[in-house]
C-alpha cells in the first residue's frame, strides 16, 4: 500500500503498523509513532492496520532546547 | 528549597542539547556545567536518532523533553505522548508557540495543552510569559512548576522584563519557577537566581559560544553564586552614599 513515511511517499506491505516499522528496518529502534496526527502507542502497533493514504510519523530522540 | 515535580537540582541549570559543534564539546559541556537535566526533542527518524539517545542516557542526566516547534495544542499534546513512551518519563516541557518572529507562547493553546496533559499524569513544565494571570491559569489547569522567559528563545538579551519577573516570583512564592529562554551571559543566570527564581534553562548561549565547555562552566558558577546570593539575604539598595569605614576615629590631619 501506498502511505506517506515522515512526509515521503513509500510502499509498504503492512498489514498492520508493527510489520510496516519492520519492514521499514524500525522493527526494535526506539522511535515514538503517530498515524494521521494521532499517537500510536509501541503496545498497540500490532493491532493497528495501515492503509492506502495513512500519513505515518516516525520520530526519534533528538537534540532540543 | 522549592523542587521540580519531587526533584530538586544540585545545580539549579537545565541545559538544551542542541547547536553544539559536535556531540564530544555537548558532553564536554554538560559536565562542567554540572547541569542536571538535559532538554531534548523529537524529529523524524533520519537515522543519528538512536545514538543520540545513547550520548544522552550516557549523561545520567533527568531528561525533560519538549515539544518545540508546536504551534497548536493538538500538536503539543500528540507530541508529549510521544515523548513520554520515547524518553520514559512525564516530564515535558510545553511549548506552544503562537508567533514565528518573536517564539513567543500562544496562552490560549498553552494553557489548553497544561490542562490535558496535567490531566494525563503528565508533570507539565510550561514555557510561559511573566503574565501572572497566565500563571495562575496554569497552575489552576494542574502546573506545579513555571518556566517564564527571560527574552525571547535564542535571542540572549537577558531577563527582558526585571519588573514583571519579579512581580510573578512575588505573587507565587511556593511555585518552582525556572527562568526558561533568552539568557546570554551567566550574569543573566546569577540575575535570575538573585531575583528568586530555582533555576534557569538555556541552550544557545552554551551551544554557541565561542568556547561552550568553558561557558557551561561560567554558567554553573553564575547560578551557584546567584543562588548562594539570594539564600545570604542581599542588603537593600540606597540611592545615598553610606561610607563604610568608620567614621569615628578618623585623624585630624
Amino acid at each position: 500500500m501506498k502511505i506517506e513515511l515522515n512526509g515521503e511517499a513509500r510502499d509498504v506491505t503492512g498489514p498492520t503498523l508493527a510489520d510496516a516499522l519492520t519492514e521499514l528496518g524500525w522493527g526494535v529502534a526506539r522511535v515514538a509513532t503517530a498515524v494521521n496526527g494521532n499517537f500510536v502507542p509501541k503496545t498497540v502497533r500490532a493491532q493497528t492496520p495501515l492503509k492506502d493514504g495513512d500519513r505515518l510519523e516516525v520520530l526519534a530522540p533528538m537534540q532540543g532546547g | 528549597m522549592r523542587d521540580f515535580y519531587g526533584i530538586t537540582l544540585d545545580i539549579p541549570l537545565m541545559l538544551g542539547t542542541a547547536q553544539y559543534p559536535s556531540p564530544a564539546v555537548m558532553e564536554s559541556a554538560f559536565r562542567q556545567s554540572g547541569a542536571s537535566v538535559a532538554t531534548v526533542s523529537l524529529r523524524r527518524e533520519g537515522g543519528q536518532g538512536q545514538g543520540f539517545w545513547d550520548i544522552i542516557r550516557g549523561l545520567g542526566v533527568h531528561i525533560l523533553p519538549n515539544t518545540a516547534g508546536c504551534y497548536s495544542a493538538r500538536e503539543a499534546i500528540t507530541t508529549a505522548h510521544m515523548a513520554r513512551e520515547l524518553f520514559d518519563t512525564n516530564w515535558i516541557k510545553l511549548e506552544v508557540i503562537g508567533h514565528a518572529d518573536t517564539l513567543q507562547p500562544d496562552p490560549f493553546g498553552l494553557l489548553e495543552a497544561t490542562e490535558a496533559l496535567a490531566a494525563d499524569g503528565f508533570d507539565v513544565f510550561p514555557y510561559t510569559t511573566e503574565d501572572q494571570v497566565l500563571a495562575a491559569r496554569l497552575l489552576d489547569a494542574g502546573a506545579k512548576v513555571l518556566m517564564p522567559w527571560g527574552a525571547p528563545i535564542g535571542s540572549g538579551l537577558g531577563l527582558n522584563n526585571r519588573y514583571g519577573l519579579k512581580t510573578l516570583r512575588a505573587a507565587f512564592p511556593d511555585v518552582p519557577m525556572v527562568i526558561d529562554a533568552g539568557l546570554g551571559l551567566p550574569s543573566h543566570a546569577a540575575d535570575a537566581l538573585e531575583m528568586g527564581f530555582d533555576a534557569v534553562l538555556l541552550n544557545t548561549a552554551v551551544a554557541q559560544a565561542g568556547d561552550p565547555v568553558a561557558m557551561a562552566r561560567g554558567f554553573a558558577l553564575a547560578v551557584q553564586a546567584g543562588a548562594l546570593a539570594r539564600q545570604a539575604d542581599p542588603m537593600a539598595p540606597r540611592d545615598m552614599a553610606v561610607p563604610s569605614t568608620p567614621v569615628v576615629g578618623k585623624a585630624w590631619l
